[in-house]
């Protein structure tokens, strides 16, 4: 499944990193600790949080994540956007609080 | 070169996870018997014990910085000081717009309670205080620079609300002062090669009296103030900070 495919599906809104959005995804990672997603999040999945912060990015590309989708209705900073699009990392969005949103991806992917 | 004994992190009663009796007399008290010099009075995001324990502070041969410990947007706690009572109020309104209007539960997180120096109770403060600010790491730090004041970020190494936990790793382009580290700074220092360099501060973190100067700083610099302080986080005119 492709970055793209949860765009359509889960009706995310797309922020930045568009050239990432042929990206593949195999499963997904939620918190808000950047240092825990350092330690346990894995290659293609997708990260669900609230931090909206420049070093999310930096870490996201550390662990070749697919994508990451901010909840409840937050927007990237706008230097978190910047480096989206230097990472070709998607930043995505929804109103959805994070239960929700993960349990929809879950059902969708289930996990690897 | 004179040398000042500083523990620059200590809470108030006015935190709510602070102790009763960390009113604004007992910390100045427990500070002289403590033989330290130079005290930095940090709230969970309120300065409103500082001018008190300032004016106490000066009566008793002891430097005061005031300030708070910010709760930023990430979660992360940072040190910030103010030279005088007109930044400490420009900073307090900051604060005061950022904090989200979450009630205290004191049952829970304990009281938040502003005190006089005879330690009434003049004021209890209803939002909950240790919260997150609305305003992002760099937001406060560029707010405390903006009114010439000191930021530190606290704790960095804590496996919560700090830098290294809360964002992974030092955001590239933060302008801080110093940073405080907690537990064994070398084996930190050797962890972490990125704060090699940086100015290294070790405080007490006291909610309770009997923790106050149970971590402290010597600061070598001609008197105790705001400018010699500053000078000495970074190493200017051969002021310089220790560590014990």
């Amino acid at each position: 499944m492709k970055v793209s495919d949860l765009v359509e599906k889960l009706e995310l809104e797309v922020y930045s990193g568009e050239n990432g959005l042929s990206n593949l995804v195999t499963g997904g990672y939620t918190s808000d600790l950047l240092s825990d997603v350092m330690g346990h999040a894995s290659e293609n999945q997708v990260w669900i949080t609230l931090q909206t912060h420049k070093n999310v990015m930096a870490v996201a590309s550390l662990k070749d994540l697919a994508a990451v989708i901010l909840v409840k209705g937050f927007k990237p900073d706008a230097d978190m956007e910047a480096e989206s699009n230097t990472h070709n990392i998607p930043v995505l969005g929804t109103k959805q609080e994070a239960f929700e949103i993960s349990g929809k991806l879950y059902g969708i992917i289930g996990k690897f | 070169m004179n040398h000042f004994r500083a523990d620059l992190h200590i809470h108030t009663v006015l935190s709510p996870c602070g102790d009763l009796e960390m009113s604004p007399m007992n910390i100045i008290k427990t500070a002289v018997e403590q033989k330290l010099d130079i005290i930095g009075i940090t709230d969970h995001n309120s300065t409103l014990h500082g001018p008190l324990i300032r004016r106490l502070g000066k009566e008793n041969n002891i430097y005061v910085l005031t300030g708070a410990e910010v709760t930023t947007r990430e979660e992360v706690h940072c040190l910030t000081f103010f030279e005088n009572d007109k930044m400490l109020g420009i900073f307090q309104e900051y604060l005061d717009f950022h904090l989200p209007n979450i009630r205290n539960k004191p049952s829970v997180f304990g009281y938040q309670v502003v005190v006089d120096e005879n330690d009434n109770i003049m004021k209890e403060i209803k939002p909950l205080l240790i919260t997150g600010i609305n305003q992002s790491i760099e937001d406060v730090e560029n707010k405390v620079h903006e009114l010439g004041g000191i930021f530190i970020p606290a704790h960095v190494n804590k496996q919560l609300n700090s830098i290294l936990a809360n964002l992974g790793f030092l955001p590239p382009g933060l302008k801080a002062d110093g940073y405080e580290v907690t537990g064994d700074v070398a084996d930190f220092l050797s962890k972490h090669r990125e704060f090699s360099g940086a100015t290294i501060l070790k405080n007490s973190d006291a909610h309770q009296l009997n923790f106050i100067g149970k971590n402290h700083n010597i600061f070598e610099i001609e008197q105790p103030d705001f400018d010699e302080i500053k000078m000495a986080l970074h190493h200017i005119n051969n002021r310089r900070l220790t560590l014990i």
